[in-house]
C-alpha cells in the first residue's frame, strides 16, 4: 500500500475545504444546501450527517474498489450509500428526534447528494483507504463549513438570531424573505459571488509577485 | 377527482418542486443553458416520475408493508428508480433513437435526480393512494419541467447581458432563480376551493 505523505495530506485538505468547496467551487449538492440552511442548528446538523456518510461511504468503497467489476459501480456505490444513509436516518430519529423532525426528507435524499457519489466515483475509487476517509473528511468539512456560512447569514437576517438567541434585543423587525424560499437562493449566489471576488483579488496579487 | 385536480395544481405551482421545495435543483442549474436540452429533460423526468410512482407505491404496499420493512424504503426505492432509468434508457435506445441521442448524458444523470426519490418518498408520507401517487409523481414532473424552461428562457437572455465579474457564472443564475422563486410565492396565497 502506498503511504501518503503529509504534502498530499495537506492538499487534500485545502481542496476539499477551499479550492473544490464542493457547495460554492463545484456546486454540488445544492438542494439541500438550499432547503436545510434556514438555521444554523440545521446547517449543521446536515452537515455532520452529510460528513458521516461520506466518510464512511469513501472508506468502503475505497476497500472494495478492486472487488466491484466496472459495469455495475454506480449500482453498487448506490447501494452502499442508501445502506449508509439509512443507519443515518435510524441513529437521528432514536437519539436526535427534533433534529430529525426538522430536517425530515432531506436525510434520506442524502443518498441522491451528488457530492458523495462524486467522492465515491472520482476520489475513492482509485485512491487507498486512509487518504479516501481523510478526502471524505475534508469534503464533509467543507459543506459543514459553506452551509453553516450560508444558515448563519439566513438566520441572522430572516430571524434576528444565532443559534436560537436573539441578538439584536427585540427591536429588529426580521426581514423574513431571506428565510422564505427565494432568500436561499439569493444568500447563495450572495456567497458565491463573494468567494469569486476574493479570490479573483488573491490571484492577482500573486500574479503581481 | 376534484381531490385528484387540487392534488396536481399543488404540486405543480402551489408547492412547485423545484422553487419551493428545493428538489432537483442540480439538473434545475446544471441542464438549464438552453432551452431545447430542458424541454428534453423535463419531459424524460415526468415519465420517469410518473412510473417510478406507480412502481414505488406497489413495492411499498405489497411487499415492504406487509413483511414490516418500512426501514429498507430508501434503499429499495432508489434501486427500483435506478432499474426504471435503465429499462426507460434501453427502450428509448432501441425504439426512439432520436429522442435518446438528443438526451444523452441526462438521461442516466436522473437516477440521482432528487425530485424522483423525493416523490416516491412524499408519495408515502402524504399516505396517497395509487391514483393519487401517480397523479402526484406526473404533476411534479409538469411543476419540474416548466421551472427548468422558465430559468433556461431566463438565461438565454442574461448570455447577452453585461454582469458584475464576480456574479458571473453560477451566482448569476441564482439571484436569477431566486427572482422566478419570489415569482412563484405569489401562487402560495392560492386557496383551493375543494
Amino acid at each position: 500500500m502506498k503511504k501518503i505523505n503529509k504534502q498530499e495530506m495537506k492538499k487534500i485538505f485545502l481542496d476539499g475545504i477551499v479550492y473544490k468547496n464542493p457547495i460554492i467551487v463545484q456546486l454540488l449538492g445544492m438542494c439541500s444546501a438550499l432547503a436545510v440552511s434556514t438555521s444554523v442548528i440545521n446547517g449543521l446538523g446536515m452537515g455532520a450527517s452529510v460528513t458521516a456518510v461520506l466518510v464512511f461511504s469513501n472508506v468502503i468503497i475505497s476497500l472494495l474498489r478492486n472487488v466491484i467489476p466496472n459495469q455495475i459501480r454506480i449500482a453498487s456505490y448506490i447501494v452502499v450509500i442508501a445502506g449508509l444513509v439509512t443507519v443515518v436516518d435510524m441513529v437521528l430519529k432514536a437519539y436526535i428526534p427534533s433534529l430529525s423532525a426538522s430536517l425530515g426528507l432531506f436525510i434520506p435524499l442524502i443518498v441522491v447528494n451528488c457530492i458523495i457519489l462524486a467522492r465515491a466515483e472520482s476520489f475513492a475509487s482509485k485512491n487507498p483507504v486512509l487518504a479516501s476517509a481523510a478526502d471524505g473528511l475534508a469534503m464533509g468539512i467543507g459543506y459543514t463549513a459553506a452551509m453553516v456560512v450560508v444558515s448563519a447569514i439566513r438566520e441572522i437576517i430572516g430571524n434576528g438570531t444565532i443559534l436560537g438567541f436573539d441578538i439584536f434585543g427585540g427591536n429588529y423587525s426580521p426581514a423574513l424573505l431571506i428565510i422564505l424560499p427565494p432568500g436561499g437562493f439569493l444568500v447563495l449566489g450572495g456567497v458565491i459571488a463573494l468567494f469569486q471576488y476574493v479570490r479573483s483579488k488573491t490571484e492577482k496579487k500573486e500574479g503581481e509577485k | 377527482m376534484l381531490n385528484l385536480i387540487s392534488i396536481a395544481i399543488g404540486a405543480i405551482l402551489i408547492e412547485n418542486f423545484v422553487l419551493v421545495k428545493f428538489l432537483g435543483i442540480c439538473p434545475f442549474l446544471g441542464v438549464s443553458k438552453q432551452t431545447e436540452t430542458s424541454v428534453g429533460m423535463g419531459l424524460a423526468v415526468i415519465f420517469t416520475m410518473t412510473v417510478a410512482s406507480a412502481a414505488t407505491y406497489a413495492a411499498n404496499t405489497f411487499i415492504l408493508v406487509p413483511f414490516g420493512l418500512e426501514y429498507l424504503q430508501t434503499i429499495v426505492f432508489i434501486l427500483i428508480i435506478a432499474a426504471l432509468v435503465q429499462l426507460i434508457e434501453m427502450f428509448l435506445q432501441k425504439k426512439i433513437p432520436s429522442l435518446y441521442s438528443s438526451l444523452g448524458i441526462y438521461l442516466p444523470l436522473i437516477t440521482t435526480n432528487c425530485t424522483v426519490l423525493g416523490v416516491a418518498l412524499l408519495n408515502v408520507s402524504k399516505s396517497y393512494n395509487f391514483v393519487e401517487s401517480v397523479v402526484y409523481g406526473f404533476s411534479a414532473g409538469v411543476g419540474f419541467l416548466i421551472a427548468l424552461v422558465l430559468l433556461s428562457l431566463i438565461r438565454e437572455r442574461i448570455s447577452f447581458a453585461d454582469i458584475p465579474k464576480p456574479f458571473t457564472g453560477a451566482p448569476i443564475v441564482l439571484v436569477a432563480a431566486g427572482l422566478l422563486c419570489m415569482a412563484f410565492m405569489g401562487f402560495q396565497g392560492l386557496s383551493l376551493p375543494f
